[in-house]
């Protein structure tokens, strides 16, 4: 260990699901207490905190429910559903630079349960969205990414096989955990034959719509030292974001995680042939098809031939969303900070039956927004 | 008191949408190096220069992408309805649902109107 290394001491997901004996507070609250006890700290070491999508003010809100008072640094930025990964660059950076010493990442949403999920935007006078994207009729993020699929298809022949390779994949993993939401059999007929959502996107490109969270703790090598489960290091960390209005995107099949994991793999001095297992945001199929591409693992295009086989699912040699992830396992509006969670397991190698293979670099990946913005984390153990 | 009157879009975008009442479509347009910009802001995003006027242009595009959407997002809405980009000749996408018949990535299409009652005619567009 380094002085300026920074590690992940604690990962713990909320209850998922559909949650009706918790608030979103009190979830949070149970899952920052599991995460502290892995860490071998508690909620009186935590000094800075990285909230949001917890109301107004949620360092505040949330920071007085935990019973954290005085931290010495917050963060309540908001690129989207990856923002937690962005939080972890963040923290490492607030560690790394002695202005907090133990960092909570922490989210829940009861979207499910509260029914809050809505494809129509919220209206805003800052932005041209309401003038010349809202009277379309276009919902969001599913049009996004919905149109995504299209131009990959018709720029690259990608076909509706290679991509149902990724829902196949993600209920193969979901079978594995006795966490997931989904873990019924899932056929290439159910796919493809699923209700139309947005063509050419179906029912099952999309991800669920559930109550989760977690929390991820975060800090220095001095306190890693008293950690009860093997700490993981974080070797590289980048972020960026490109555009909010859908007429802003410079190239639809291309996303900023070109950025974010060009940042990420250089502070790591490590390339995309040395990952073990990657967790890659997927909002919807086409999510982490495109990062697969953007971070570096296959040409931009060659996505499709480079997933065909069953290489994503359990089994395959390239591992990806090994939870099952937001399309089988649990999406709660939010889903970066179970990437990351996933991520923190399976690099400690305590994933159990849905465990990659000797897993030395895990790669967390969450993108954001309306196809706006990305955030990559290289992990390893010592 | 400077006396203001009650505009559809805001400060930079009403001169769009008293275009739009004409059934004409207008760009911005960079008059230092010939950047196309939309949606408006006070500077070229190509070069910085503050020296942009507005342009009425054609509306001949090519669809970029496309979506046929099944979800119904909201009461006005009635699926299923095609939402899609489509790129200006000019070069700024912009967008839009496409009517009148069906268009692929790739096609040409023209501009339309579509009337709104309590607001400015929607460009829209179609198979030219
Ligand atoms: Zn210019």
């Amino acid at each position: 260990m380094s002085k300026t290394d920074v590690y992940i001491v604690g990962a713990a997901e909320t209850p998922l699901g559909e949650v009706y004996d918790h608030s979103a507070y009190s979830m949070v609250a149970l899952a920052a207490h599991e995460a502290l006890d892995e860490a071998g700290l508690s909620i009186r070491d935590v000094d800075g905190l990285f909230i949001n999508y917890m109301g107004e003010e949620g360092t505040v809100q949330l920071g007085e429910y935990l019973g954290v008072y005085e931290p010495r640094y917050v963060d309540s930025t908001d690129v989207g559903g990856g923002t937690f990964l962005t939080f972890a660059h963040h923290a490492m950076l607030a560690i790394q630079e002695g202005r907090c010493e133990v960092a909570l990442i922490g989210y829940a949403s009861r979207q499910r349960s509260l029914r809050l999920r809505s494809a129509q935007w919220k209206q805003s006078v800052l932005n041209n969205m309401e003038q010349f994207e809202t009277p379309y009729g276009i919902p969001v993020p599913i049009g996004h990414f919905a149109m995504a699929t299209a131009r990959h298809m018709y720029q690259f022949g990608t076909t509706r096989e290679q991509l149902a390779e990724i829902p196949l994949a993600a209920r193969k993993w979901a079978q594995l955990n006795p966490k997931a939401w989904h873990r019924d059999p899932l056929t290439l007929d159910d796919v493809m034959n699923s209700r139309m959502i947005a063509d050419p996107m179906r029912r099952h490109d999309c991800c669920l719509i559930t109550d989760g969270g977690g929390v991820v703790i975060v800090t220095g090598a001095d306190r890693a030292r008293d950690a009860r489960k093997k700490p993981v290091r974080v070797l590289g960390a980048g972020e960026s974001q490109r555009t909010w209005h859908i007429s802003q995107i410079p190239d639809i099949v291309e996303t900023p995680a070109v950025e974010s994991g060009r940042d990420a793999f250089g502070m790591a001095g490590v390339a995309p042939a040395d990952v073990d297992v990657l967790q890659a945001y997927d909002a919807f199929t086409i999510t982490p098809l495109l990062a697969i591409e953007d971070l570096g693992f296959c040409e931009k295009g060659e996505v499709g031939a480079f997933v065909q086989g069953g290489r994503t699912a359990p089994g395959g040699d390239f591992p990806l969303n090994t939870s099952g992830g937001g399309l089988s396992y649990c999406h709660p509006g939010a889903l970066g900070m179970l990437v990351l969670i996933e991520a923190v397991r399976q690099a400690r190698g305590e994933a159990g039956a849905r465990q990659a293979p000797d897993v030395e670099i895990a790669v967390a990946h969450g993108i954001g927004g309306l196809m706006s913005s990305a955030a990559t984390l290289i992990l390893a153990c010592d | 008191m400077t006396e203001t009157k009650q505009q559809y879009g805001d400060p930079m975008t009403y001169p769009i949408w008293e275009a739009a009442a004409r059934y004409e479509l207008l760009i911005q347009h960079c008059k230092v190096c010939g950047h196309y910009q939309f949606y408006p802001r006070p500077f070229c995003l190509n070069c910085d220069s503050d020296q942009l006027e507005w342009k009425r242009v054609s509306g001949d595009a090519t669809v970029y992408s496309k979506t046929t959407v099944h979800l119904k997002i909201a009461p006005e809405f009635d699926p299923p309805y095609v939402v899609a980009l489509v790129e200006l000749d000019e070069g700024p996408r912009m967008l839009c649902n496409i009517e009148g018949g069906a268009a692929e990535i790739g096609d040409r299409v023209k501009l339309a109107w579509r009337e709104r009652e309590d607001a400015p005619p929607l460009p829209i567009w179609m198979p030219a």
